[in-house]
């Protein structure tokens, strides 16, 4: 067990490695460069601009960079935002909270609403609630998140006022009741995507389970179909769940971005869309790396705590 | 050498419309479903414009926010007293070309590099393999954005950078293929054969992973509209006044109270096109596994 969760982590520790040069190249390579932003400056001398790379070091060779910005990064020193010069690390953990906060409830809410259709889907298979639970869910996977969102604020808000269309809280309360009301409507909609792919896991992996031996001797045994359903077919069915929860963690952090723009939710997708509208490249970048760390934890603890409880990955 | 056919064989005719794949296929209703909406859509988008009355460029003040079905507007006006059907029709000639050309580039990407990495294996498949993993394990909104903020947003690059973000499934899938082909018999004879390396890669393996490919490559254009949906929406893709399915919706948010068409007009139609090419590659999975006959 230890070897196979050490050798995980050097998995996860290259990749990482291969991010990191995904991402600093990409956004260095791009046209415009770090540079551009300062030479909007309206009269800007030639002089200026060298003084400031020089400064910045941006006229070094790209390797050195990349390997001095590495080196710090794995300091702790992220490098200062262009817009205030906070530190990169501490403006993203400000903004950290409020999205784990929108993912998790998100996934709370797709978990148990999805595993419960999947489970009525699998049992009554070929029925009308499996046939519309399987049609919904193709066209919830088509629905763009930002535009769901925009006829939630239309009905929910405009129309029935039933919740607020943005923020977090209330400016001057703030307290919990007061979050959780302003946290309805984007948790829902981020959850959208997330249930129809949960009912879909959920409606197979309860298929693959009922055909099993197992369950065959349990009705054998003479258990009622209840006991059968929720002791043995349930419980076998949701451990593939803990991998898909692991992996939903980018399209999870993707739809978060777009939620929090149209929610206007402080979170780090936001944090995103706005360090981008300042060309604000360091912000960019390690908001680039912390998603990508986000994402390689997803997939670790996934497999991690799926071999945890099922031996038969562990000693593969 | 393939020049000798055999001819006098009685093989009956390859007719595809009349194959088992095919039948399959027409039998699957949502897939027909999808098959009749994007050829509705696609003529309406190509044709459209020469029909309707206005031009979607022409602006007219007096007829701001004109709601649905007043004044020759099907679709009502937009905040300029452009006409939202001409815009919408415009808009997804651009949004169903930007997401077929973002699909046939990531599918060459996505191929090529599968079919390398499957058909080398061992140390070129590790590599290939962890680079894409690693692209992987960005957020594909976050990594679209980030090369889209800083890049010239016209459509040609933004066709290209979607492309960039969604050829790692194609590349998974035909390398799995690949793999499992590359020990069967025909390809044992190619190579006793004395064939090179790239004939046998492209000319032997590759027509027969072509099934898994056409899945992918229409679940790509599903993917690919959204995409340009999402970065459009948020500013960064297609560029105002050339109107797309996303842009169209950029500025929508804030006149949801008064003006909700704005929204919703263009929102279908994305989630309608979307559906669609989810619906048929669905069918074509279930049609291209010949397992389904049994079930």
């Amino acid at each position: 067990m230890l070897r196979y969760i050490v050798g995980r982590i050097g998995q996860s520790l290259v990749l990482l490695f291969l991010v990191s040069i995904i991402g600093y190249f990409v956004l260095l390579l791009a046209p415009g460069g770090p540079m551009s932003q300062f030479a909007l400056t309206p009269g800007i001398s030639k002089q200026d601009l060298d003084r400031i790379a020089e400064q910045m070091g941006l006229n070094r060779p790209i390797i050195v960079q990349y390997v001095d910005w590495l080196w710090h990064l794995l300091q702790g020193d992220w490098g200062a935002s262009f817009r205030d010069n906070r530190p990169v690390l501490t403006v993203i953990l400000d903004h950290l909270p409020a999205t784990l906060l929108l993912m998790g409830s998100a996934t709370a809410i797709a978990m148990t609403l999805g595993v419960w259709i999947g489970i009525m889907g699998a049992i009554r298979r070929y029925s009308i609630f499996d046939y519309a639970a399987t049609v919904g869910a193709m066209i919830a996977l088509s629905v763009p998140t930002f535009w769901f969102g925009l006829i939630a604020i239309y009905v929910f808000s405009l129309n029935l006022g039933w919740f607020p269309a943005g923020n977090m809280y209330t400016i001057g309360s703030g307290s919990v009741g007061d979050v959780l009301w302003h946290l309805v409507l984007p948790a829902s909609v981020l959850a959208l995507v997330d249930v129809a792919i949960w009912s879909r896991y959920m409606r197979t992996a309860t298929l693959d389970v009922v055909n099993q031996d197992f369950i065959k001797t349990a009705r054998a045994k003479g258990l009622s179909a209840r006991r059968v359903l929720f002791k043995h077919v349930v419980g076998n069915a949701l451990l593939p769940m803990i991998t898909l929860a692991g992996l939903q963690v980018p399209a999870l952090l993707g739809g978060a971005l777009v939620t929090e723009t149209v929610f206007t939710w402080p979170g780090m997708g936001r944090l995103f869309l706005d360090s981008l509208g300042y060309n604000d490249y360091p912000v960019v970048m390690g908001l680039l790396m912390f998603s990508a760390v986000l994402v390689l934890i997803g997939n670790l603890l996934a497999d991690l705590i799926s071999a945890f409880v099922d031996p038969r990955i562990r000693l593969a | 050498m393939s020049t000798v056919a055999p001819a006098n064989l009685d093989l009956p005719p390859e007719n595809w419309w009349r194959s088992r794949t095919a039948r399959r296929f027409r039998r699957h209703r949502l897939a027909m479903f999808g098959v009749v909406m994007i050829a509705v859509l696609t003529i309406a988008c190509v044709l459209g414009p020469y029909v309707l009355p206005y031009d979607q460029l022409f602006i007219d003040l007096r007829a701001r926010f004109a709601p649905p079905m007043t004044g020759g507007h099907i679709f009502g006006t937009d905040p300029l007293g452009r006409d939202v059907a001409a815009r919408l029709f415009h808009a997804g000639r651009i949004s169903l070309l930007v997401g077929f050309c973002a699909m046939l580039i990531s599918i060459v990407i996505g191929t090529v590099i599968g079919v390398l990495s499957g058909y080398y294996g061992g140390r070129v498949d590790a590599a290939l393999m962890r680079f894409t993993d690693a692209f992987l394990s960005f957020p594909s909104i976050f990594l679209l954005l980030a090369l889209a903020a800083f890049i010239r947003p016209d459509p040609l690059m933004i066709t290209v950078i979607i492309a960039v973000t969604t050829w790692m499934e194609v590349a998974r899938i035909v390398s799995t293929e690949v793999r499992s082909l590359r020990e069967r018999d025909f390809i044992l004879a190619a190579r006793m054969l004395g064939l090179s390396n790239r004939w046998i890669m492209f000319r032997e393996l590759l027509p027969n992973a072509i099934g898994p490919i056409i899945v992918a490559a229409t679940l790509t254009v599903a993917r690919a509209i959204l995409l340009e949906a999402y970065v459009s929406f948020l500013g960064y893709g297609i560029q105002p006044p050339l109107p797309s399915w996303g842009n169209m919706l950029n500025g929508a948010q804030q006149y949801l109270g008064s003006a909700p068409w704005l929204a919703i007009v263009p929102g279908i139609a994305i989630t309608l096109a979307v559906t669609s090419f989810n619906f048929i590659g669905d069918g074509l999975r279930d049609a291209l596994d010949a397992r389904s006959d049994l079930s």
